[in-house]
């Protein structure tokens, strides 16, 4: 079946004439219609403008033109600004949003030649941990336990992307991580993930949630899917200030370098009491992979880990009251009427939001409010520092650290509903290196007693994807991770 | 610090949040619990600690230079108003 081919494969495929664009892209298309309805991990389908973008492609791999991802049909996160193409950030308030411009990274991908699929459901301006608070409903992970139907959560926030990619709904998708939207969902939907480091993919184009801590990047359901995604997705972009003007490797090309005389750290703080055993054994087996493949295994401290959540509930809300200040019910999104400004504003923002954005923008307008500065978000600064300098000095010592994705396999719709902080326990291994900006990647590594994927994360320097990338890509090797969800297309 | 229903009512005006009465009760609760559980940093020395602003390391903040590089498409930045009056935005009166 087209949908079973990797992304990496369906190129080939393409490029040597066994299938079109047109016949690849049906198919993708096919199967949104199938499952979707089940799944909800689009909110909007573009099948036209598909169809248009596949012929492109099919013609200029007639003349034998091929860039990167010429033909290749993708899942775009509905937080990317699309041209032409509603654009809701999960959010009621963006329900009427149609974009004029394009998002650099979503352009950089239609530069290279990749069919859009459609728009991916996603957290409400990716602020969650399971994609419950989008306004256009929940995302059904298409992983179920063993002998319980009962839907799990995909993760979140990039649910929808995550869903998609697991259900073969999609080659691959573009996903943000501003705590742990990528990694997370990639291990509760048992495919692969990264945050690349701060400033390598764009955000310009991106509805901002918090700008120090969003990450642009990709979801697919291999390592190197992956790396030549975020080959597209990478590069310098004059239009926002902390890009990075930084050459972009070959990334696809580091899968294979293997590990070899690589330093591997293992973080001890990441050993909470609570861990679950089964989590605790798949870490290790991770590490005897490697070991086996000839890298070397250090144990390593960042002492400051347990005060990453604390720091980014302070740093994330801050940024978030500041940026979504912007949706007044004026210049674009929904309106909801007042007699006066002030209660135009008012009764816009209440009705446009959900109750997860308007604690977080509370919290921020809290932590920013005069008298409460230095208190907060001051010291939040001040350890957010501390955290980066954990991982400044590891990596004198080591090339890449590796530790679980996620405390917990993917959970049920409703289950960790109850209390905003035990919904932001999901976050406590991935947020540290939104917070430093290192990269990570998630990748399938093994399944829980329930039959539920699990994700193992690999960590690296700076600017240094390339080693994440060859750690992650010897673990999918020796872990040949072969389940499959039970909800996919043609199963 | 714990917020008392006032202060809930404060962040909301600031926050341009309209809050009903019945809302205050639950947010002042949810609110709490979150600002209780962040004083965990309390415990952390940062003194002499410079604090880390933005996300990007040991890269300088770049300046382009002070010109104009887009614009000139009013309708474009108009197109997703809610209400408009020819080329600008239109709100409800402000000025008597």
């Amino acid at each position: 079946m087209l949908t079973d081919l990797t992304l990496a494969e369906a190129r080939a495929g393409l490029r040597a004439g066994r299938f079109s664009s047109r016949e690849l892209t049906l198919a993708f298309l096919g199967a949104i219609e199938a499952l979707n309805p089940r799944l909800n991990a689009f909110i909007t389908v573009t099948a036209e403008r598909a169809l248009a973008q596949a012929d492109a492609a099919d013609a200029a791999l007639a003349r034998g033109e091929h860039a990167a991802l010429t033909g290749i049909p993708l899942a775009i996160k509905d937080l990317y600004c699309t041209a032409g193409v509603r654009t809701t950030a999960g959010s009621r308030i963006l329900a009427p949003f149609v974009p004029s411009y394009e998002s650099t990274v979503s352009a950089n991908l239609l530069r290279d030649g990749a069919v859009f699929l459609g728009k991916a459901n996603m957290d409400e301006f990716a602020m969650g941990s399971s994609n419950m608070t989008s306004a256009y409903g929940a995302v059904t992970n298409p992983w179920t336990r063993r002998g319980d139907n009962r839907a799990l959560v995909p993760g979140g926030s990039s649910g929808g992307s995550a869903a998609a990619v697991a259900a073969r709904l999609a080659l691959g998708a573009t996903a943000t991580d501003t705590g742990g939207s990528i990694r997370q969902p990639a291990s509760f939907c048992g495919i692969a993930g990264i945050k690349p480091t701060y400033g390598r993919c764009s955000r310009w184009g991106v509805v901002a949630f918090a700008s120090s801590l969003d990450h642009p990047g990709p979801l697919a359901r291999t390592v190197e899917d992956c790396a030549i995604l975020l080959g597209s997705m990478a590069g310098f972009d004059p239009k926002d200030s902390t890009s990075a003007d930084i050459a972009v490797p070959d990334f696809a090309a580091a899968c294979a370098r293997g590990v070899k005389g690589l330093r591997i750290g293992v973080p001890r703080e990441y050993r909470s009491d609570g861990m679950a055993p089964e989590i605790e054994a798949l870490w290790r087996q991770g590490l005897d992979w490697l070991r086996a493949e000839g890298a070397e295994i250090v144990d390593v401290s960042l002492p400051h880990t347990r005060y990453g959540l604390a720091t980014y509930y302070i740093v994330a809300p801050a940024e978030a009251s500041s940026n979504l200040a912007r949706y007044d019910g004026v210049r674009f999104g929904a309106r909801t009427e007042g007699h006066d400004l002030i209660e135009l504003y008012e009764n816009t923002r209440a009705e446009g939001f959900g109750s997860e954005v308007k604690r977080r923008v509370m919290i921020g307008t809290y932590v920013l409010s005069a008298g409460y500065y230095d208190a907060y978000y001051l010291r939040a600064q001040k350890v957010r520092a501390l955290i980066l300098k954990d991982f400044t000095d590891v990596f004198q010592q080591v090339d890449a650290l590796l530790t679980p994705t996620a405390p917990t396999a993917a959970f049920a719709q409703g289950e960790r509903m109850d209390d905003p902080i035990t919904m932001y326990l999901n976050d406590v291994f991935t947020v540290p290196a939104n917070l430093s900006g290192v990269p990570g990647l998630s990748v399938p590594a093994g399944l829980d007693a329930q039959g539920l994927p699990l994700g193992l994360q690999v960590l690296g320097r700076h600017f240094d994807e390339e080693t994440v990338f060859a750690v992650g890509a010897a673990i999918e090797r020796a872990a040949g991770f072969p389940a499959l969800p039970s909800i996919r297309a043609g199963a | 610090m714990s917020l008392d229903p006032a202060t809930v009512r404060r962040i909301a005006r600031l926050a341009r949040i309209r809050v009903d009465e019945a809302q205050v009760t639950q947010m002042q609760a949810e609110l709490n619990a979150i600002l209780g559980w962040i004083e965990q940093l309390n415990e952390v020395n940062v003194d002499g600690v410079a604090p880390m602003a933005g996300g990007s390391q040991g890269m300088a903040q770049r300046l382009r230079v002070d010109a104009v590089t887009d614009g000139g498409m009013a309708d474009q930045v108009l197109a997703n108003a809610p209400d408009r009056a020819g080329a600008f935005y239109a709100v409800p009166k402000v000025v008597e």
